[in-house]
């Protein structure tokens, strides 16, 4: 493990840190019906769908939202539909390899609630649902590390919005669909495998950003101070 | 990192600000400046008053201009920004070209600043048409509406309209509130500034010395609102709620504080009319503050059991922050940005009249458990969401991202 951890014995990159910024732009496209709804998000840009899945942890929302999906909010608190908001609130995005996916399974549970339910055909929403897309700016931190113990050090003082790039966004830059940690981690053969369990384990889906770094955090801490030695 | 830096970190979080430094480096030495028409009163001032010197810190060139105008300029401007916010308000023909000769000549003063430099925000309408009068900018001109425009009055809108079409972006406070433009509309929520007079912590004697000077009972309750006096404010609505209340809390003290804005013609009549409302009840004391009586509101916050902001149009609703930020539950208008704010059983109650608002201040005042979990959500709340930093760095995001045209994800090297 020595070796494999000295970066000038190895082709393994060095793990370099970026940052990123998020920012929400308006679409005009508006819903006032499920049906409305459904027949924007068919059509509806890859971002703009990110946007409705994650957008939410980097910008301005309240940590103890009943939903973390916008679609699920608007449909239980202005659509008052309780049945299709549960429905749509478990659609985890990291479970789909693919947007594409993601809108086909969205779609899927909103067309069957539709035949399902003659209200919702016409039932009219108390507010309008505002399509919102989103730019992303990534930038380079000043931060690498060669070796993976040394995450032990970085990760607490990571950016919330870092942890939100190399944990959440990876997964739609990277061809595995997998986080950049896990990503990096597999250059080093076999080695960290143990490390790569652990980190599969962590759901970012239901925590805040915070609370993912001080996750991530403790999984490193953990492997290299008690598992390793 | 600098003093004025440091202090930020210690509020919002040293991460927060390293994150600021790393997401100015592409933009230092770029200039920037900020165009409203005060330089005191309301959220805007108060937002420019830190934001442009932090800013300053971070390495970018920001400065802030205020554009000067006659009362009947102001009297225009207000009526815009009442129709924007939907009232249905004629505005005289002789009005609004006086408004493009204040636009002109004020102009005509910040020419050679606004035509260089590489950032221009114009806050709210009163500014609006300077783009129109520097024809030879370089830089990118992003219009900033902090008012709702959800519904606008469509004559006096299209007035505005035909200047902000020809900016590079806009920035709204809420979804809602966007009207359809040619080029990108960002949303960017408001924010407050922890360290400013406003809010900043106060020790206790000065609590006292603020309660005994306006004669307000510490062992009685308190329901405060502070705003302009301004009808969308509903501070007649205020006082019909805290009467109801009263019959059920004989003891209810209420203060309502509005500060004067100098481009705020209205205020005076709407202060007539709160007073005719209030009659001669000693528990209701009316409050009309100098536009720097920054630590009086600050105190009059945290003496509050309970902070209303009542409004019928809001565009964000700062006060609900600033309330918020004191660990206060809110008692607010089910309008704009209050909605983002207000979480109904975690952070306060919306409202939509006198009654409910009646309703919730009795419930509140029953229930000092609820109110302190509240008040420690609602602080919570702020810290990760409205504060000074964030706003700054969706600005900086804003200004990155417009530099790299319109691609939805943008990659800076260096």
């Amino acid at each position: 493990m020595n070796a494999v951890n000295d970066p000038t014995q190895t082709d393994i990159p060095r793990f370099v840190f970026k940052d990123c910024a998020l920012i929400a732009i308006a679409t005009h496209k508006r819903a006032a019906t499920l049906k409305e709804l459904r027949d924007h998000i068919e059509t509806l840009s890859p971002d703009s769908l990110y946007y409705h899945f994650w957008g939410n942890l980097l910008l301005p929302h309240f940590e103890e939202a009943e939903y973390i999906n916008d679609f699920a909010s608007w449909v239980r608190h202005s659509l008052h539909d309780a049945k299709l908001a549960e429905q749509l609130a478990v659609l985890d995005p990291t479970f789909y390899n693919n947007p594409e996916d993601l809108r086909y399974r969205l779609l899927e549970y909103i067309d069957d609630r539709l035949e399902e339910s003659e209200y919702l055909q016409w039932s009219q929403a108390s507010q309008r649902f505002q399509f919102i897309r989103s730019q992303i700016v990534v930038f380079e931190s000043r931060t690498s590390v060669a070796a993976p113990q040394e995450m032990v050090g970085v990760i607490p003082l990571l950016s919330t919005n870092s942890i939100f790039y190399h944990f959440i966004d990876s997964r739609r830059r990277t061809e595995s669909n997998i986080d950049d940690f896990r990503q990096w981690l597999g250059f080093f053969g076999g080695t960290y495998q143990p490390l790569i369990d652990q980190l599969s384990k962590i759901d970012p889906y239901f925590v805040t950003l915070t609370q993912l770094r001080q996750q991530l955090a403790a999984t490193f801490q953990h492997y290299f101070t008690e598992t390793v030695s | 990192m600098t003093s004025m830096l440091e202090s930020y970190a210690a509020v919002a979080g040293e991460d927060v600000i390293r994150h600021l430094q790393q997401l100015t480096r592409p933009l230092r030495g770029k200039t920037m400046v900020h165009v409203n028409s005060t330089r005191v009163g309301g959220g805007v001032a108060e937002i420019l008053e830190k934001m442009v010197p932090l800013a300053r810190e971070l390495g970018i060139d920001a400065r802030w201009e205020v554009i000067t105008g006659d009362s009947e300029f102001y009297q225009c401007t207000k009526s815009l920004h009442n129709a924007i916010q939907g009232n249905q308000i004629g505005i005289p023909e002789t009005q609004l070209n006086h408004f493009r000769e204040v636009n002109e000549q004020n102009a005509n003063q910040l020419r050679p600043i606004l035509e260089e430099a590489d950032f221009v925000f114009i806050h709210d309408p009163q500014p609006a048409a300077l783009l129109q009068y520097c024809k030879e900018r370089k830089g990118k001109w992003i219009w900033r509406c902090h008012i709702d425009a959800s519904h606008p009055y469509r004559r006096p809108w299209r007035f505005v309209e035909q200047f902000v079409r020809g900016y590079d972006a806009s920035i709204f406070s809420l979804p809602q509130f966007v009207q359809p433009m040619p080029h990108p509309s960002y949303i960017i929520s408001p924010s407050i500034d922890p360290l400013s007079d406003k809010n900043i912590d106060l020790p206790q004697e000065e609590l006292d010395s603020v309660r005994g000077y306006f004669g307000i009972d510490p062992d009685a309750p308190m329901i405060v609102q502070v705003s302009r006096f301004d009808r969308f404010k509903d501070p007649v609505g205020v006082i019909e709620a805290y009467k109801m209340a009263k019959c059920y809390i004989p003891n209810l003290q209420m203060v309502l504080a509005g500060g004067s804005a100098t481009d705020d013609p209205e205020g005076e009549a709407v202060l007539n009319e709160v007073r005719f409302a209030a009659g001669d009840d000693p528990d209701i004391k009316i409050l009309l503050l100098p536009p720097d009586a920054h630590r009086t509101i600050n105190a009059l916050q945290r003496l509050a059991d309970i902070v209303l902001q009542k409004s019928t149009k809001e565009g964000f609703g700062l006060t609900v922050t600033e309330a918020l930020w004191k660990g206060k539950p809110v008692i607010g208008g089910d309008t704009g940005g209050i909605r983002l704010q207000v979480i109904n059983f975690h952070t306060g109650f919306l409202v939509n009249t006198p009654e409910g608002a009646s309703l919730r201040i009795r419930y509140l005042l029953n229930q000092r458990q609820k109110m302190e979990e509240m008040g420690i959500k609602g602080k919570a709340f702020v810290r990760e969401n409205f504060l000074l930093t964030r706003q700054l760095r969706e600005h900086l995001t804003l200004m990155v991202a417009l530099q790299h045209h319109a691609n939805d994800r943008i990659e800076v090297s260096g």
